[in-house]
């Protein structure tokens, strides 16, 4: 696969906590429809990352630009979250974070949002264009339920579901909003080795037949090797690594820093 | 949980699985429980008609707090303070602007609206208990307003008397039925576009924000400007409240709506179950019947327990406040009568 143009650059990034920094000067472009895996081991700043590309958090220094299609690029280091989320970038989260309350027809038909137009008082009254508009919505996050397979819950409160599909139905919340771009925080992460076969398969089809740019973050190097075109490696708030799965399964920082963990995990 | 359909309402088109009546059957009933609710001045004693008016003038109010309590996750116990705001408004309007008591309902609704819009400011930066007590500045502030400033208008302390009667050619409602039909009317109206909103983008814009207000800003929602909707929304039908409050009643002053009843507003959100459209009017019913059982037992308790009792009875609606306030805190979903009633909801 070719890859034309940057979708979203990273740039000089620095974020701290209090005086502890959690990301230090990390740059690195997500190219236009690649899967962009970032790993590394925990605390390395992964979340942090995706954090200040949505707005979550505001880097104390560095830009972040995104390269919306079919318009002028747009500098979205100090934009809300909300506006980030209309220009087209969506996210799911490490630790679910769903509208528990409401169903999962609800909780994709709220991701919408940024596509309807519908005021306050027309939706009260429910009347001519409002109720077209809520049709012709459901139909779209319809398509979507069909695609995750999530016909079965599609009316169940998805606080009671389980975490398996939990994770799912966050995931078509993410696709809800049509975004060009997805972020998704460990989306295989406790699940079983069927679910997250399930999940790899979602993800490249979204990748494939909707075109998305993905940047992604997972642990399961086995996945990440068989997914990602390109990997970016971060340990302790730095870029330690870039490049694709075979150089970066060879790069000798990264089996540092990862036997590092796997050592820390085994006791 | 699922929600439960009758068996053989299978959905044919989407248009028809988001209705809110679908069955003949539905309609039927829907239908006859409005023609009863007509119906009932015809064979009722005024006192009876009397009680129905108040619980429907408060469920008004207490729909646009679940709103704003059981929708959008936030607190405020300034809801009587926007029907006195809708009250005055009103009556001024009516009294010395000769507008039309048709025309001064939604007009008190919109100032009382816009009152609540600044109160709810602080929610943009606090929650929960901190909240709570800002929102409590209203039901100081806004007594303080009416009793200090253009008293001539006004009235001070005395507040507004012989507020004008609705009339609709010729007809003048100053009865306990003739208001029946108009509180009646309201309600119905403000029921519908409640369901209305809870179905639609506003509605679930406000849910996501109440369940998780981060996720709700990274899809899209803007946090700020749907807290205010709420807010001003909230205080909207607590002014059309207020205005239906103050034709029936024909007087008003700064105190007939006080802190007592926003807390006990906000415990008929609590009670009747948040986030469904049946949960206020459970609510308000159950609580204003509690409240009227309370009321005829207190002096009973003075009986019994000589001095103790008069003690006993002014701290009745401090415990009850403070139980509320700890129930919302730690238990924010609520007792919710749904899941009781799943189908209702
Ligand atoms: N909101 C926060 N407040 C304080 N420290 C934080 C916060 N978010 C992240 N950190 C710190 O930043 C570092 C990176 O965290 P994170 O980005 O979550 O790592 P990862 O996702 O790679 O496991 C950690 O040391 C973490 O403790
Ligand atoms: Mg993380």
């Amino acid at each position: 696969m070719a890859f034309k143009s940057v979708k979203l650059g990273v740039e000089n990034i620095h974020l701290s906590f209090g005086g502890t920094s959690a990301l230090t000067g990390v740059s690195f472009d997500v190219l236009e429809g690649e899967i962009l895996a970032v790993i590394g081991p925990n605390g390395a700043g992964k979340t942090s990352t995706l954090n200040c590309i949505n707005g979550f958090y505001q880097p104390d220094q560095g830009q972040i630009t995104f390269f919306p299609t079919g318009s002028e690029r747009r500098d979205i280091t100090r934009l809300p979250a909300y506006r980030i989320a209309k220009l087209g970038i969506a996210r799911t989260f490490q630790n679910i974070a769903l509208y528990t309350g409401l169903n999962t027809l609800d909780n994709l038909m709220a991701a919408r949002h940024v596509h309807m137009k519908q005021s306050m008082l027309a939706g009260m009254l429910y009347f001519g264009s409002a109720r077209q508009e809520e049709i012709a919505h459901r139909e779209a996050v319809e398509e979507i339920i069909d695609f995750l397979e999530i016909e079965h819950i599609r009316k169940s409160v998805v606080g009671a579901l389980p975490y398996g599909l939990r994770k799912r139905v966050e995931l078509g919340r993410a696709l809800a909003l049509e975004p060009q771009m997805l972020l998704l925080d460990e989306p295989m992460a406790g699940m079983n080795v069927e679910e997250k076969e399930d999940m790899a398969r979602f993800i490249l089809d979204i990748h494939e037949r909707r075109g998305v740019t993905i940047l992604l973050i997972e642990h399961d190097m086995g996945l990440v090797m068989d997914i990602a075109d390109r990997i970016v490696v971060l340990d302790f708030g730095i870029k330690i690594a870039e490049g694709t799965p075979d150089t970066i399964r060879q790069d000798p920082n990264v089996i540092k820093a990862y036997l590092g963990e796997e050592s820390q995990h085994k006791t | 949980m699922a929600a439960i359909r009758p068996a053989g309402d299978f959905d044919i088109s989407y248009a028809h699985d988001m209705a809110v009546i679908r069955r003949p059957w539905q309609w039927a009933a829907a239908v006859g429980l409005v023609a009863f609710l007509f119906a009932v001045p015809a064979f009722s004693p005024p006192q009876f008609l009397d009680a129905l008016n108040l619980i429907g003038i408060f469920l008004v109010s207490v729909q646009g707090l679940a709103i704003l309590v059981g929708y959008t996750g936030q607190i405020s116990l300034g809801q009587a303070a926007f029907m006195t705001v809708g009250a005055y408004a009103s009556a001024v309007l009516t009294k010395y602007a000769g507008v039309p008591f048709w025309f001064a309902l939604p007009l008190a609704g919109l100032g009382a609206g816009l009152v609540g819009l600044i109160f709810g400011l602080p929610s943009l930066r606090i929650k929960g208990f901190y909240l709570a007590m800002a929102t409590l500045a209203a039901q100081f502030i806004i007594p303080w307003i009416f009793r200090g400033f253009w008293v001539a208008t006004l009235g001070g302390a005395t507040g507004i008397q012989e507020i004008p009667v609705p009339r609709l050619a010729g007809f003048a409602f100053d009865s306990e039925w003739g208001m029946y039909f108009i509180i009646l009317v309201v309600a119905i109206l403000t029921t519908i576009a409640m369901k209305n909103l809870a179905r639609t983008r506003t509605g679930r814009a406000f849910v996501a924000i109440r369940d998780n207000d981060l996720a709700a800003e990274v899809l899209g929602i803007n946090i700020v400007a749907y807290k205010l909707r709420a807010f001003f929304l909230s205080a909207f039908y607590a002014g059309l409240a207020g205005s239906l409050w103050a034709h029936y009643l024909r007087s008003i002053n700064p105190e007939q709506l006080d802190l007592i009843d926003s807390v006990w507003m906000l415990g008929m959100v609590i009670v009747g179950g948040m986030g469904s459209a049946l949960g206020p009017i459970l609510g308000t019913v159950f609580i204003r019947l509690l409240r009227e059982l309370v009321s005829t037992l207190t002096p009973n308790l003075n009986d019994m327990l000589p001095g103790l009792g008069a003690n006993l009875a002014g701290l009745g609606p401090l415990v009850f406040g403070f139980a509320l306030a700890l129930f919302l805190v730690f238990e924010p979903h609520g007792l919710a009568l749904a899941a009781v009633f799943p189908l209702a909801v």
